[in-house]
Parts: C-alpha cells; structure tokens; sequence
C-alpha cells in the first residue's frame, strides 16, 4: 500500500467514526467519498493481492454476502453488510474493512467497475429480474453488460436455473453452477442469448433455439441439505425461507472454491446469521412482535409470499417510490397478492394509495393507517406482527422499531 | 349490457414487463363491480389468439421479448384483422406491434402488424416519467394520467388519431401529441396501469366490448388519480401556488 493510500485510508476511517457518532449508521459510504477523494485508485490499489469475492444479482445479494462472510469465518476480512453497494460502499468497506479476504456484495449496475477494479477471484451471481426499472430500464442489457465485464473472470459461481445469470457466467473461465432456485420466471421467458423463447419444464430449462440450456449443477438442494457429487452437508439456517437455503447455497459454494475451509464447519457457522441488514430481524416494539422483512420487486414480493402464506398474523405493509424503490410503482401488479386475503392487513408509506388500489384489485381488504410503524401498530392487537417494506420505507422503519 | 365478458390478454409472458396485467385486472374489477362476468383467457407462446372475443390487451415489454412477440403474431395471418375487429388496447410495445413499423435497440427497423397508421421510430432519450395527457375527442374521458418508460416514438399519419394531447412528459415524441385511436384500437405508451389508474378509459373500452355500462365509482381510485395528478400536472400545480 503507497504512503498516499494509507493516509486517505487513515483519514476516511476518521471520518466514518464521525459519521457514526453524529449520525448513527456505519458511515461507509462517507469513508469511501473521503477515501476515493484523497488517494483516487485506491479501491485497485487496497485488493491488489487479495482473495476478493463479488456478489451481485437482482434478489439475495446481501443475504449471501452475510452468509459468505460467516461462512469465512475470518475476522480480517472486509466486506459491506450494511448493503452499501455501489461504488461509495465498496471503497469504504475497504477503508473501513480488515487487511483478509474481501467479499463485497455489488450493485448490479456497478458490476463491471467492481470488476475492473478489484479483479476479483471469484464472482457470485444469484439471480437477476426485474427492479428500479426507472433506472435499469431492461433486464437484457444488465445482462449483455454482465456477460461483457465476466470475460476473463477466473470463476463465477451462479444460480443455474436463472438464463440471465447462466448466460453471462459462461463468459467466465471457470463456472460453478448451483441450483439455487428460481421461484419467478417472468424475466426468462426468451433466451439471453439468442431472443428465441425459453422453455421451462420439470427437469430444466433450454432455448428452443440455440443451445443454450440449464448446466448441470454441481451443487443442489435436496430438503435442508446442501448435496454435491460426494457431499451431503445439512444447512440449520436462522433465516427463514426456502430462497435463503439457495442464498445458502451459492454461499457455500464460493466458501469451497476459496479452498481454505473445511466445509461442515463453514455450514455450521451459517446458523449464527440471525439478520442481514435489519432484515427478518426480529423486534420488541409497542406491544408486538415485529418481523421486519424487504420486498423491493415483484421476485421478492412472491418470495416473501410464500414465506408469509402458512402464517395468518397482521401484516403492515409499508411502501414508497423514493429514489431506490424506483418511481414507477407499476410492478405491483406483476405480482398477486390473493394469499394475503383473509388476513388483517394495514398499509401505510408514501405511496400507500397506489398499494391499497392494487389490494383492492385482489380482493384484499386492507386499512390505511398513515403516519408511522407505531400509529400502524396501534389499530393491531397485541402479538405476532409481520411488516414488509420496499426499500425506502423498510429502511425508515427499521430505523423507527430500532429506536423502541 | 352483456352479462359475460371474454377479455384476451395477448402474450403476457412476452408483453408483460410494467404491470401490464393491471390493466387486465381493471377491466375485470370494472366489470364485476357492474355484474358483468369476465372470462380472462392468456395467450401462451404456442398458442393461437381467439379469433372470437370482447376485449383483447397487449401490454409492453423489452426490446427482446417484443422481438419474439412480433415474430410470433406475424405467423398468424388473421391476428391483425381479429385485432382491427374487436376493441383492444395496446400499451407501449403493444402500441408498436401495431404499427406498421418499429425500430429495435440498434436502430434496425422490424415489421409491425399494420394495424395502426402509425410508424414507430426511436426517441433521441429516452423517456421516463409521470405523463399527462388530455384525451382528444373523447368527452367522456377526463385527463389521463400514467407513467412512460420507453425509448419509441410514434408518427401518426392518414386515418390514426392521437389518444391525447401531453401536458406533462414526451409521449409520441412528435407534435405533442400521445398515443394513437384507430377504428377498434386504442394505444398509448402510458404505464401505471393506465386502466387503473384512468377508470373511464376502462369504462370506455368496456362499454365498446359490452354495451352502456351503469355508473360505478371507487373511491380509492379517485384518490389515486388525484394523487398523481396533483403531481404530475402542471396546471394543478399552478393552482396550488396561487391557492386556490
Ligand atoms: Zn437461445
């Protein structure tokens, strides 16, 4: 490390520390301001000869880095878990981070600079579909710029029944391919590779064109278990939900392709994640058991869904169209929100009445409630409360119920 | 006034990226809250568009799946007459399926359907924002109100009028104008869904399908057109300045 990089580095820890003393968070974003300003290629210079990780993808990102660093085990490492994922979060995470490995969940749009910058040894690519479309617009041209950036690329691990996230990998030298699941299907429906429309049956799916299909996998779920061609670990995950065993998944795989860890003991340490950023924390708050959890796209909202569906306690659902939610809330109709009838359902966020419309439109009654998490708290009886929000309005409220 | 309702929603798989099925669920909720019961039948990638229903919607989608889409309505021969017979809306990539041309990411132009008088091009930007329009020849119908998110232009010619007039945001991208009627058909580029968040253009279309409908109001619905306008329309805004 230059003489240069160590002070900008000293100086951004500096004012990270400030930052949480004056404004309560981790401050990473602004010691990556403070550290790109004073040593600018500083984020190649602080992973130059590091065992890097990326994870990126539309859903789970955040989940599998938290997954992957406790999986680690390592105490040195760097890595952003409090999902600061662009460019700001990276290099604070280095700034801030320990002198190990570096596992750094990515911002989809900011892939290739990571790329390009850390020269990582291994990427996670988890799914990617439909999100903030004000600002990504498609799908496909995440993809083309992933497939671009991946070339040259030692080894990506990823989810092999998502097309998007198969194609671009196979730019890589080297793939591992996990069968992580793929629960929404409505960003696959033609080939990434070709246009031509792709198949999905019960084995798989393939292009009716050209020869791009589901790889074989070399690591899949089979109940609670993680199975490979000779290795049967069991996952006792603290998080809930069948998409955090295959965020469990591809953590485990890019855990085994570092080489350094005895697996069982790295599945082991899983159970010891109970949070990732606040979500699925599980708070006491006015009276209620709060379970705070994010949905920010319509395969998150069907994912959270099924997680809720066997579950008939009070939902709070909280939504905006801020900045990061994305401004056009039309995707909510892409989703079906049935399984929530029946149950007591109140809806607050700065986008509320685009939220009570859709549910309405589901037969789902549902009561506006505006204000805060306490004012939606307040119409519940006592007991078990699930509160969802997209990303602005999960944010403020975690914020709220943390504060008691 | 019908008592049964066939609405076709053409490719959801394909046309499907920003909600589009909202505008399905609009006319189906509309309908219902009237008595009127509705039949939604989707059309796969394998299968033929009904020669014979009420209603048929085609939403929007990426340039890919639009590609695929057209492919597949351009192997059947009948689809653009069944279309031009029937009331159907078509949102975005739906409008340009349509037309008689559209343009591709790249600039390659692809054959349309032909169905609306109307060649599809490219935006210098694209545009993406809260949209105003007010509807032309169309009493019934008060501002339109929704959410664009597309890189296509739309130039209308001979026999193809304008859905509205823009008051906020870019629409076609030529003379100001959004949007496209043409006999049956009726096309805009305006998200949001545009039938739920514009109930009377729903009420429209339905009653074309159906017969007069009786009167129907929801009340949440208002509140969210009152929503997006008061943010979207600059007169509105205007108006709120001067405090009145
Ligand atoms: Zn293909």
């Amino acid at each position: 490390m230059s003489s240069r990089v160590g002070m900008a580095r000293y100086a951004a820890r500096a004012a990270a520390g400030v930052a949480r003393r004056l404004r309560g968070g981790s401050g990473t974003v602004i010691a990556g301001h403070v550290l790109e300003a004073l040593a600018p290629g500083a984020v190649e210079a602080l992973t130059t000869g590091r065992d890097v990780t990326l994870v990126t993808g539309t859903n789970g990102k955040t989940s599998i880095t938290a997954l992957t660093v406790a999986a680690l085990g390592d105490e040195h490492l760097a890595s952003n878990p409090d999902g600061a994922n662009t460019r700001a979060g990276i290099a604070g995470a280095l700034a801030t981070g320990g002198d190990g490995a570096v596992v750094l969940e990515t911002d989809e749009g900011w892939l290739p600079w990571a790329v390009a910058q850390t020269r990582p040894a291994r990427v996670v690519l988890s799914n990617l579909s439909r999100d903030q479309l004000s600002r990504h617009h498609e799908v496909r041209a995440l993809a083309v710029s992933w497939r671009a950036a991946l070339a040259g690329v030692p080894l990506v691990i990823a989810n092999a029944d998502d097309p998007a996230v198969v194609w671009p990998a196979l730019a890589a030298r080297r793939q591992v391919w996990v069968a992580a699941g793929a629960r929404w299907t409505a960003d696959a429906a033609t080939c990434p590779a070709c246009g031509r429309a792709c198949r999905r049956g019960p084995t798989g799916w393939g292009c009716t064109s050209c020869d791009l299909r589901r790889p074989r996998p070399h690591w899949w779920l089979e109940g609670n278990d993680l199975c490979g061609e000779d290795t049967r670990i069991p996952l006792r995950l603290d998080l809930p939900g069948r998409f955090n065993l295959g965020n469990a998944a591809l953590a485990l795989a890019a855990v085994d392709a570092t080489g350094g860890v005895q697996l069982h003991d790295a599945a082991r340490r899983l159970a010891d994640v109970h949070a990732v950023a606040g979500r699925y924390q599980r708070v006491r708050f006015r009276g209620h058991d709060l379970r705070m959890m994010l949905a920010k796209n319509p395969a998150g909202w069907l994912e959270l869904l099924d997680l809720m569906a066997p579950d008939r306690c009070p939902v709070v659902l909280v939504f905006n169209a801020d900045g990061v939610d994305g401004r056009d809330p039309s995707w909510l109709y892409d989703v079906s929100f049935a399984p929530l009838r029946g149950r007591t359902v109140v809806v607050q966020g700065r986008r509320a009445t685009d939220l009570m419309v859709r549910l309405e439109l589901d037969d789902v009654e549902a009561r506006l409630v505006r204000g805060s998490i306490a004012d939606a708290v307040w119409v519940l009886p006592a007991g078990r409360v699930d509160v969802v929000g997209n990303y602005t309005a999960f944010q403020t409220a975690l914020k709220e119920v943390r504060r008691g | 006034m019908a008592d049964e309702l066939t609405i076709v929603h053409v490719l959801p798989d394909l046309l499907g990226t920003y909600g589009d099925r909202g505008n399905v669920l609009a006319l189906t909720h509309r309908a219902e809250a009237r008595g009127v019961a509705c039949r939604v039948v989707e059309v796969g990638l394998d299968e033929r568009v009904p020669r014979t229903a009420d209603l048929y919607v085609l939403g929007g989608g990426e340039d890919s799946a639009q590609l695929l889409a057209a492919r597949t309505l351009l192997a059947d021969d009948l689809v653009a007459a069944v279309l031009g017979a029937h009331t159907t809306l078509a949102v975005c990539a739906g409008l340009q399926l349509l037309a008689h041309g559209f343009e591709d990411s790249t600039g390659t132009r692809h054959q349309g359907l032909g169905l609306l008088d109307v060649e599809c091009g490219r935006l210098e930007e694209r545009a993406v924002g809260e949209v105003v329009t007010e509807p032309v020849d169309l009493p019934e119908v008060p501002s339109l109100t929704g959410y664009e998110n597309h890189r296509g232009s739309a130039r209308l010619h001979g026999s193809a009028r304008p859905l509205g007039r823009v008051v906020a945001g870019v629409g076609n991208g030529h003379d100001d104008l959004e949007g496209v009627q043409q006999g049956h058909v009726i096309a805009t580029y305006l998200h949001g869904p545009v039938l739920v968040r514009n109930p009377a253009l729903a009420d429209l279309l339905l009653s074309r399908a159906a017969g007069p409908l009786p009167e129907y109001e929801d009340p949440e619905v208002e509140e969210l057109r009152k929503e997006r306008l008061d943010v979207a329309d600059p007169r509105r805004r205007r108006r709120h300045l001067l405090g009145y």
